[in-house]
């Protein structure tokens, strides 16, 4: 499957593999177009992926690279900067159970160099950029993206700019500061943010805006999520995929991925129903999907799910087309639904994400609440960031026991049944911080 | 009274390769119907066939996407300025 072009999604006009992200006709997005694919040995081809690298590029053959893998690379090394993905997939009995449901996964994708999945599209991005001959990589972020392209620059000796909202979550910011990316912090929300990336992108042509100009090759990144998934699942495709939805970019592309892997046979199973997951204080996709249209009126964000907070999503008619095509839906759950996602997720499964994967764990529980998931289902929940970079959302949510160092303070504090069971023998006193 | 629009780099090869325009016009609509009136080819590019904008062109006035105002009927003071950008980035 090799790339041939560049083609608009709405009028099909076709364009060179360059660093191009809109149509000049119908200003419709561009998506990588690829080679039929010419598969005679559907084993051999899954034997091949299984010898690959563990990272991203086991799947080069289905990314829109011209020279494959970047980098030198056997299985367990890799050279060409900050290798992503091959993340766990995490069977999740005890979140099941909770759910009333059989089969639950967790992808979970925090796993990744700079803990979420922006790894993924930035390696793609960051590799095609190379090999157009860009100098330098920027981004419009939400924060996982800025991580994620100030640490794949510093890997790959590029300088790089990221642009983000100035009220971002602080770990967020100091996370991404480290790697001596120039951080600049817009005064105004992420669609401020990416407006001025966007004629910036037009102004500073030695520049690789991962998902400004780079955008059709930074989206096909996400594809290896499915890939991953279906692999881990012993080839073969999940009934349900329960996703977060800010762009819509990533819910997109994971259906693509199952899509392009069941037409080549590599893998089984029919498409899965799509669940995407919005904030109710930023519900543009949500809001389209209970009113039936095929296109989203922007919002202006104002949640804890700031990773989410896209209030005019590019790829949002796309994700209701999914959503709608494969009889799922776009909910959208509370600020307080987020938290108690967190904690349902970490205290069933010991996966602490951030406040998109608690978003996405909400959606999962409320679907599974109004019985609209068949028990009998495999239900894979995708965790695309970690809970360290949004501790606020988890702050005073729990006690901590604070006591002298004596084993009578200790005592006091936790009493044992005459069963031997431990109990706290009175209410913790000092509010839990998390730090 | 003049109004600046700022055209995205897609455009300018159909506006005598102008970054921007200087037009009249008291609300977008009329800003928009100016720049059709300069350069033709720009209404085919970013308006349907009724002249409601395509669904993939976002306009702002003053830096405000023009869909929380009020569409293209949204007003335009003098010295204002009209952006014209592609919608399908970032994410």
């Amino acid at each position: 499957m090799a790339a041939t072009a560049l083609k608009c999604r709405e009028c099909t006009t076709e364009y060179a593999l360059e660093a191009r992200y809109v149509c000049e006709k119908c200003f419709g997005p561009l998506e990588v177009a690829y080679s039929e694919p010419d598969v005679h040995d559907v084993a051999e081809l899954r034997r091949k992926i299984q010898g690959g690298p563990q990272n991203i590029w086991r799947y080069a053959d289905f990314l829109p690279l011209e020279s494959g893998q970047p980098g030198s690379a056997s299985r367990n090394s890799t050279a060409g900067g900050l290798p992503a993905g091959c993340t766990p997939l995490i069977r999740a009995d005890r979140l099941a159970e909770r759910l009333g449901l059989r089969e639950v996964w967790v992808k979970n994708d925090a796993a990744n160099p700079t803990h979420s999945f922006k790894d993924r599209v930035v390696s793609v991005a960051s590799a095609r950029a190379k090999e157009l001959g860009f100098t330098t990589l920027a981004c419009a972020s939400t924060g996982n993206l800025a991580n994620a392209v100030a640490a794949q620059a510093a890997a790959l000796g590029l300088p790089s700019y990221v642009f983000i909202p100035s009220d971002l979550e602080e770990q967020k910011i100091l996370a991404t500061g480290v790697y001596g990316t120039n951080v600049v912090a817009i005064r105004g929300n992420y669609d401020d943010v990416n407006r001025l990336c966007v004629e910036l992108s037009g102004e500073r042509e030695g520049w690789a805006f991962v998902n400004v100009n780079m955008r059709p090759y930074y989206a096909e990144g996400s594809k290896t999520l499915a890939y991953e998934i279906a692999e881990q699942l012993g080839w073969s495709a999940p009934d349900r995929v329960v996703a977060p939805i800010a762009s819509g970019s990533l819910f997109v592309k994971i259906d693509k991925g199952f899509a392009e892997w069941r037409e080549l046979g590599l893998i089984t199973g029919d498409r899965p129903v799509f669940n995407g997951a919005q904030a109710v204080g930023c519900n543009p996709v949500a809001h389209a999907f209970e009113l039936g249209r095929d296109f989203c009126q922007p919002v202006k964000p104002d949640t804890i799910a700031k990773s989410l907070a896209i209030g005019n999503p590019a790829d949002g008619p796309y994700a209701l087309d999914v959503a709608r095509a494969t009889s799922g839906s776009i909910e959208q759950v509370t600020d307080e639904e987020i938290r108690q996602g967190i904690r349902l997720l970490a205290e069933t499964t010991g996966v602490f994400t951030e406040t998109a994967g608690g978003t996405t764990t909400a959606t999962l529980a409320k679907l599974a609440a109004q019985g609209a998931i068949d028990p009998d289902e495999r239900v894979v929940l995708v965790i695309t960031g970690d809970g360290l970079k949004t501790l606020d959302a988890v702050r005073d949510s729990f006690a901590v026991h604070t006591i002298e160092p004596t084993y009578e303070a200790f005592q006091a504090e936790f009493a044992q049944d005459a069963d031997g069971t431990d109990r706290p023998r009175r209410t913790a006193t000092s509010a839990g911080a998390a730090v | 009274m003049a109004v600046k629009v700022k055209l995205p780099t897609q455009l300018r090869a159909v506006a005598g390769g102008e970054g921007e325009i200087q037009v009249e016009g008291e609300t977008v609509g009329a800003v928009l119907d100016a720049l059709y009136a300069a350069h033709g080819e720009l209404r085919d590019r970013i308006a349907d066939d009724d002249g409601s904008l395509r669904r993939f062109v976002n306009v702002y006035v003053n830096g405000d996407d023009i869909r929380f105002g009020d569409g293209l009927k949204t007003p335009v003071a003098a010295g204002a300025e009209v952006q014209i950008l592609p919608a399908v980035a970032g994410g």
